[in-house]
């Protein structure tokens, strides 16, 4: 046996046991939480309205198919987000004293949306535009939420292009410009490209919460996931429903947070490579 | 100041002409960065086709020269005019005269995102507007006369330092540069990748390509330039033939910089 392989053998015996260490602590744990829930004096009162498997059977159904519309409202902001947030990154980057109004209007637009919790500006668009008397009455709601979430989360995403846009280096602007490219030209074929491809796991990162955030939009009256629940607990007395809308939740976010994971343990990798050569 | 003599070399490679056209004129060129000011009213002028080496401690601003010729720093004082035309004038169209001026740096900047083929091509189709057809065919051509037809389809990331600065060098020139500034290309690469980004730039030399070179290789100065201008405290102290600068010098400063240089055994 080399001693290569030796080494790889050693290595595997440490990875068996540090699994089974992992498993058996998580069984302990989980095993002990779960005792003293099912041991707490309301328990039963709590499963009764939470775990009722007829209601959840019912229920299922229907609130998945109103998560569609969770997720025309996410995926809409998301396209819109990730275009006007690189606008505003990109404001907020203009050099010089003649940008100076674009940069005070990106920087207080950030910081204002930001500050703000989600749900009042969800109210304020919701409510208050279709009060102006601007538009037609009959918009869709979901136009409204839609456009707010956009507008909270482009904030959030502007910050996220501008970490990337800094972390390119300026040689890199200075070769661009120095082959005659344009401020323009330089930002789209040389900086933009650059800085999205390190900022995708934060990104995507943002758009977990732009996702759970969706359910925000019932308070203007959208029928979606969290309001049809709504309706299916009034009509059941039972809470069940909300736990299938947990459920759904569960099921299309953790995917993409392991993903989000995988892309920046991916990244560290490459740089750790990059570094060592 | 006119446009001084041009030595011919003594291969001949530059035919003489009666009147030789500047390619590059500097007048009263200042530069400062805060309090320090690094240029302190450079002179100097290089004719159609002459290769000037420009010499110089760390420090001395060679590389702040060639930025400020490129429009990368803004300047403070002077001008500077390119075949004629005086690019530090207000209101000139930094990106058109950028176009004309070709720089290669010491860290090579090639583009990590794209391939070699893009890197070159980038420029060519976004500011020329070449057809992308003609761009690539061209800068296949010149990626294969320097040696890197095989490596067009890479990321740059994966040539080695000799490889990433000859693309940056065919990056310069696929804009047809009037004049091609070299930044000390070759003090980035280990000692055996200089020879070969030596040999791209004595085969520019000898096609005539107009250049403007700080370098710390006293030796290729000594070979390729057609003059040689030694930088100190911010002005051209002494500039002059290379066999007469470098055995001859006239300057006090220039010969202790010299006798520096020979004693780091670098001459
Ligand atoms: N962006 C900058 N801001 C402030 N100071 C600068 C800047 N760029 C250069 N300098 C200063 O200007 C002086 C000249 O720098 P420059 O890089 O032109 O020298 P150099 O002759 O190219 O040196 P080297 O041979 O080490 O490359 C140095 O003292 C440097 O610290
Ligand atoms: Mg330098």
């Amino acid at each position: 046996m080399t001693r290569g392989s030796l080494r790889a053998t050693r290595a595997g015996g440490r990875a068996v046991r540090s699994n089974a260490i992992a498993l058996a602590s998580t069984v302990v744990v989980f095993g002990l939480l779960a005792w003293v829930v099912v041991h707490a004096p309301g328990w039963p009162a709590v499963r009764d309205s939470f775990l009722d498997p007829v209601v959840f059977a019912r229920a299922l159904p229907g609130i998945a198919g109103a998560f569609l519309v969770n997720i025309q409202l996410f995926v809409s902001a998301e396209i819109l987000v990730l275009g006007f947030g690189l606008v505003l990154a990109i404001m907020r980057g203009l050099p010089g004293p003649l940008f100076l109004p674009l940069r005070v209007l990106s920087t207080a637009y950030t910081d204002v949306f930001r500050a703000l919790p989600g749900v009042l500006v969800i109210y304020v668009v919701g409510f208050g535009i279709p009060g102006l008397g601007l538009v037609d009455p009959r918009t869709d709601q979901r136009l409204y939420g839609i456009l707010a979430l956009t507008l909270i989360y482009s904030a959030y995403v502007s910050e996220v292009y501008r970490a990337g846009i800094d972390s390119v280096h300026p040689s890199q602007e200075a070769a661009a410009r120095s082959l005659g490219l344009g401020r323009f030209q330089t930002l789209r074929h040389v900086i933009v490209p650059q800085a999205v491809r390190r900022v995708i796991p934060p990104l995507l990162n943002d758009f977990i919460g732009l996702q759970k955030d969706t359910v925000l939009v019932s308070f203007i009256g959208v029928v979606e996931i969290f309001r049809t629940a709504q309706i299916k607990q009034a009509a059941s007395f039972s809470f069940t429903p909300y736990l299938a809308v947990a459920l759904v939740f569960i099921v299309v976010t953790i995917p993409l947070a392991r993903f989000t994971d995988w892309l920046l343990a991916r990244d560290r990798r490459a740089t750790m490579g990059g570094g060592l050569r | 100041m006119a446009a001084r003599p041009r030595s011919t070399g003594d291969d001949g490679r530059r035919p003489a002409l009666s009147a030789p056209a500047s390619a590059l004129e500097i007048v009263g060129l200042h530069k400062r960065f805060g309090k320090a000011e690094v240029l302190r009213g450079i002179e100097l002028s290089v004719a159609e086709h002459e290769v000037v080496c420009l010499i110089g401690a760390s420090g001395s601003g060679k590389s702040t020269l060639l930025r400020c010729i490129n429009l990368i720093e803004p300047i403070d004082a002077g001008r500077i005019v390119i075949e004629g035309e005086e690019i530090t004038a207000a209101g000139v169209d930094v990106d058109r005269i950028r176009r004309r001026i070709g720089i290669v740096f010491q860290a090579f900047n090639l583009f990590p995102h794209m391939s070699v083929l893009d890197n070159v091509t980038l420029a060519p189709r976004r500011v020329l507007h070449t057809p992308r057809r003609t761009a690539e065919g061209e800068a296949l051509e010149l990626l294969d006369r320097f040696g890197l037809a095989d490596r067009a389809s890479e990321v740059p990331d994966r040539l080695s330092g000799g490889q990433q600065q000859r693309v940056a060098i065919v990056r310069a020139l696929a804009m047809h540069p009037d004049l091609l500034l070299l930044d000390e290309v070759t003090s980035a690469l280990d000692p055996e990748l200089v020879a070969e980004v030596l040999s791209v730039i004595r085969e520019l030399a000898a096609g005539g390509m107009t250049m403007l070179i700080a370098t710390h290789e006293m030796g290729f100065a000594r070979e390729i330039a057609d003059r040689v201008c030694f930088l100190d405290a911010g002005v051209i102290a002494e500039e002059g033939p290379p066999e007469r600068l470098f055995s001859d010098p006239q300057e006090a400063r220039t010969r202790q910089f010299l006798q520096r240089i020979i004693a780091a055994g670098r001459l």
